[in-house]
């Protein structure tokens, strides 16, 4: 069966070439456009988990698995013809032949990328046909949609650096003209480009990564670099070897396409796409890029001991920088991102401690909770007629049920509560940082990790309680200011921009330029049609005027897909229960290979294994992965260890775990409990916080200013040098050719006056001397009588006789003289 | 004294010593004509008709220089013509024919030319060339 996975990503690249170039012209109605973009996806999940299931359950599946490569069955081709590639690296130099194949590649890792991309795809395509109802971009949204699942998945499952890069790219261009989707905003079209130009900065050093493992292994397929990296040695703290600048650039590329910092600033920005595409591309999928391009080359990070701790600090630092600008932020969307981001930095926390099996289930864990609470988000601002600011929200739970009932598992997932999915993630990754015996500073970044999960309880809790709980801000009478009157002004625009719905509207989202709201959607005439339960809503719209409008719940094809993902969020952190729970599963990682940490270990290479010599030898690789070597003996090198520490006080391994869950569960717990106190119990507690701690509220409300600071230190000083190099060009480069055209210009005034009166004074000097010399003369001999010009030609004649005959007439003159003499 | 110097040789060459009677010799001359003779009187007529289309005003009397100019040529063929057939070395028959042909032009030569003088008689009301300077401009 898995021989069919090459139609994974061409179906959904079907779908968009259909919606996108016919989609338009043969005005194909929503359901028709839905019906493509849900059918390809849906189609692409069912081969996907047919493939997955061939390839690790089926009866001849064989463990540990190799990677199945789609060239094996002849699905690919030869893509990039081979070139001789120059190999410099000091083990083994020579020339390789470079042949690139397009050819997809099934394994483990790549299973699991494509069952979140099209899994949680398939939901959040089904949530779009709902929540885009009635744009005009409708065709156009769902062909960028299935372009981006189509590189998403070429990004996934390619089985070389290029194809990856050609995903990679792929999915920065579809995430830039789906932020950019209304572009006819500022707003987001500068956000589009702000992602763009962001993630080619994380491009530049991963496009110089690739380069790098070309020239030194020879080759861009996976199998053939990862072989030969094995044998490389470990390079320790401090020792930037060829693997340590290879490592630094792939991890360059993953923190621009992973919003991390410093490249994170593009992410928040981005939320000025449509919802779904936040969903998809901004928090499940395309921001999980950089995690799986780490993942993948695990080898090269784990031969860099400085790149791991590298990766740690700066996913530890993501991780509470993000989390505490969450905190201030009043955009449900703007919330959601940083929580995004601070996710992100979670993940990669694991990664940089070893614990790469880990950062993948949170990957997955997030993709579902997150993907869940960003449509839950726009739920909301449907529901709330795209209003955004949670400020104006509250008490939604009574109206919207289903939002209410799943962005509750989405919100105790995030929070880290047993037994939800994110719970058996992140306690993973604390646990795993606490214990890492690859990097030192362990402690360290799970001490942060630990804070960034209080602050993110926080502002879960804080969202939660702003917009489901408390009192029903938006019956109260606008509060003015800026927000609330682009909110009157696109509602009222919005009624009258309904007209702009029929076939003849064009493509041109219905929004104002000064809009800040997601899409437009249905009018109240529209509600009434498809709602029963619209009527008194219309009504009592009437009644409260501007900023009064009753949220609904939103139709099936929006509250279905958020019941699924719920589901998943709930349990689907069961496939990775801990190794703490041993005593009630029996097994350390229960599940066999349905537990996720069974069904990575064979692609997470493990240097503690790899020295004792079992590398490739253990079946179903029981604790052996990353974080788990952590026991080995080789930890005191690495300074102090806080589980080591921990447990050399408690004298049990197990009773260590426990407590370090604990306390994972006691930080949600404060988290929580805080939230519940600021923003349930004691509304009045916030703002009298936020004056005692005006500074530090003022920073995180302002996102640390960081925007401001590159807007000062990178496009100021850009366009000063680019003021400069205009001055330059236009004073001295200018200043130069402009002279030298003066110069020429006296120079042919001195030449043209030299011509004009010393040249032509001659010539016509000598031309009139000769004129009037000769003209009398010649005007003499033209009288115009026939006879003086016969007589000429009569002398004429006589003078030529007289030349032709001169001897003979001198000879008879002398015969004359001589008779005479 | 420079005149005198070139005047004596042409009477010289006038009156140079002939043998015999001189009238006798003119009246054989004349009774067997040879060729010079008629070459003499034919240059004769040519300078006439030069002379008369080069002084005379009347573009009749021009016109008829230049008959006696025609003339000329005609005498000279005919008299080589005859001389020539003496010779017998060439076709001498060509002599005559050409004589023919050149009365056949001067005909239609004629005709043009005194058309061309009434022409111009009718917008000049002149027939002297002196006041006919056209060729001027």
């Amino acid at each position: 069966m898995y021989k069919y996975i090459w139609l994974v990503p061409l179906l959904p690249l079907l779908g968009a070439a259909i919606n996108g170039l016919l989609g338009r012209k043969l005005r194909f109605s929503e359901p028709v456009i839905g019906g493509i973009a849900v059918g390809s996806v849906a189609l692409s999940f069912l081969i996907s988990v047919a493939a997955v299931y061939s390839y690790g359950f089926g009866s001849n599946a064989q463990w540990p698995p190799n990677p199945y490569l789609t060239s094996q069955d002849g699905f690919s081709f030869e893509w990039i013809p081979g070139g001789a590639v120059h190999i410099n690296h000091g083990i083994q130099s020579g020339f390789a032949l470079l042949n690139v194949h397009w050819s997809y590649q099934l394994d483990p890792l790549s299973s699991v990328f494509m069952l979140i991309v099209t899994g949680v795809g398939l939901c959040i395509f089904i949530f779009a046909t709902g929540y885009m109802h009635g744009e005009a971009g409708f065709y156009r949204f769902f062909a960028y949609m299935g372009l981006f699942m189509f590189s998403m998945l070429v990004l996934v499952m390619g089985s070389n650096f290029v194809m990856m890069f050609v995903g990679w790219e792929g999915v920065g261009l579809c995430s830039y003209l789906l932020i950019g989707y209304y572009f006819d905003r500022q707003e987001a079209a500068n956000a589009s480009r702000k992602a763009f130009i962001t993630n080619r900065i994380g491009d530049f050093g991963f496009a110089l990564a690739i380069f790098g493992i070309i020239a030194t292994f020879g080759s861009a397929q996976y199998t053939q670099v990862f072989e030969q990296a094995k044998t490389f040695p470990m390079e320790t703290i401090g020792h930037w070897g060829l693997l340590s600048w290879i490592a630094l650039g792939l991890f360059i590329g993953a923190c621009g396409k992973s919003a991390q910092l410093p490249l994170h600033v593009w992410l928040p920005d981005a939320m000025a796409g449509p919802t779904p595409v936040s969903a998809l591309i901004h928090a499940a999928t395309m921001v999980t890029a950089g995690l799986y391009m780490v993942t993948r080359t695990n080898v090269i990070f784990q031969h860099s001991q400085t790149m791991m701790l590298v990766v740690a600090l700066v996913g530890a630092a993501t991780a509470i920088f993000a989390a505490t600008i969450g905190i201030t932020q009043n955009d449900i969307k703007k919330v959601l991102a940083y929580s995004t981001v601070s996710q992100l930095g979670f993940m990669f926390m694991a990664c940089g401690v070893g614990a790469f099996v880990i950062a993948i289930f949170h990957v997955m864990t997030h993709a579902f909770f997150k993907a869940l609470m960003f449509l839950g988000a726009g739920s909301v601002i449907h529901g709330m007629h795209h209003e955004q600011d949670m400020r104006r929200m509250g008490g939604l739970k009574k109206y919207m049920p289903y939002t209410y009932w799943t962005f509750l598992a989405g919100w105790l997932a995030i929070c880290g509560i047993i037994p939800f999915s994110g719970f058996w993630s992140k306690d993973e990754i604390l646990w795993g940082a606490a214990s890492t015996t690859q990097i030192p500073l362990g402690w360290i970044v799970w001490a942060v990790g630990t804070i960034a999960a209080i602050c993110t309880a926080f502002y879960m809790t804080r969202l939660m309680a702003m917009t489901f709980w408390g009192r029903e801000r938006f019956l109260e009478a606008p509060a003015g200011g800026e927000a609330d009157e682009a909110h009157a002004s696109a509602y009222d625009k919005g009624l009258a921009a309904h007209d702009a719905r029929l076939p003849s509207a064009g493509d041109r989202p219905r929004h104002e330029p000064g809009e800040h709201v997601g899409p437009v959607h249905e009018d109240v005439a529209h509600h009434t049609a498809t709602h029963g339960h619209a009527d008194e809503h219309a009504s009592d719209k009437g009644g409260h005027g501007h900023g009064a409008h009753i949220p609904h719940e939103s139709p099936p094809s929006m509250w279905v897909p958020l019941v699924v993902l719920a589901v998943f969020a709930t349990i689907g952190g069961l496939v990775g229960i801990g190794p703490a729970f041993r005593s009630v599963t029996g097994t350390e990682h229960p599940g066999g290979r349905l537990n996720i940490v069974n069904w990575l270990s064979p692609v997470i290479w493990s240097p503690a294994t790899e020295a004792a010599g079992e590398h490739g030898s253990e079946p179903l690789a029981e604790g052996t992965h990353g974080a788990e070597a952590a026991h080995g003996p080789a930890s005191a090198a690495n300074g102090f260890n806080l589980a080591h520490a921990v447990e050399s006080s408690v004298h049990s391994e197990l009773a260590t775990e426990w407590i370090f869950i604990v306390i994972s569960l006691v930080a949600a717990g404060i988290g929580m409990l805080l939230g519940g106190l600021f923003y349930v119990w004691r509304p009045a507690l916030p703002d009298i916080w936020a004056q005692r701690l005006r500074p530090l509220y003022l920073a995180s409300y302002n996102k640390y200013w960081v925007d401001e600071f590159y807007g000062w230190a990178i496009t100021r000083r850009t366009m000063d040098l680019a003021r400069a190099v205009f001055a330059f060009d236009a004073k001295v480069v200018d200043g130069i050719v402009n002279g030298l055209a003066w110069l020429s210009r006296q120079f042919s005034r001195l030449v043209g006056g030299f011509d004009k009166y010393f040249v032509d004074g001659l010539v016509n000097t000598i031309a009139a001397f000769i004129l009037r010399l000769m003209s009398p003369l010649l005007r003499a001999a033209q009288t115009g009588f026939t006879q003086n010009y016969a007589l000429v030609m009569v002398v004429g004649l006589m003078i030529a006789v007289a030349a032709f005959f001169a001897k003979d007439i001198a000879a008879a003159l002398r015969s004359v003289f001589a008779a005479i003499m | 004294m420079n005149m005198l110097n070139s005047f004596i040789p042409a009477l010289a060459f006038l009156f140079q010593e002939v043998e015999g009677d001189r009238w006798a010799q003119m009246r054989h001359a004349a009774a067997n004509p040879d060729l010079s003779k008629f070459l003499v009187i034919g240059a004769l007529l040519f300078i006439i008709g030069v002379a008369g289309v080069l002084t005379r005003r009347n573009i009749i009397v021009i016109f008829m220089s230049i008959e006696l100019i025609l003339n000329a040529a005609n005498l000279n063929f005919v008299a080589f013509s005859r001389y020539l057939q003496e010779t017998g070395s060439v076709n001498a028959l060509a002599g005559q024919i050409f004589t023919v042909f050149v009365i056949v032009v001067a005909a239609a030569e004629a005709a043009i030319g005194l058309g061309i003088v009434i022409a111009l008689y009718r917008n000049k009301e002149t027939i002297w060339v002196d006041e006919i300077d056209l060729l001027k401009w």
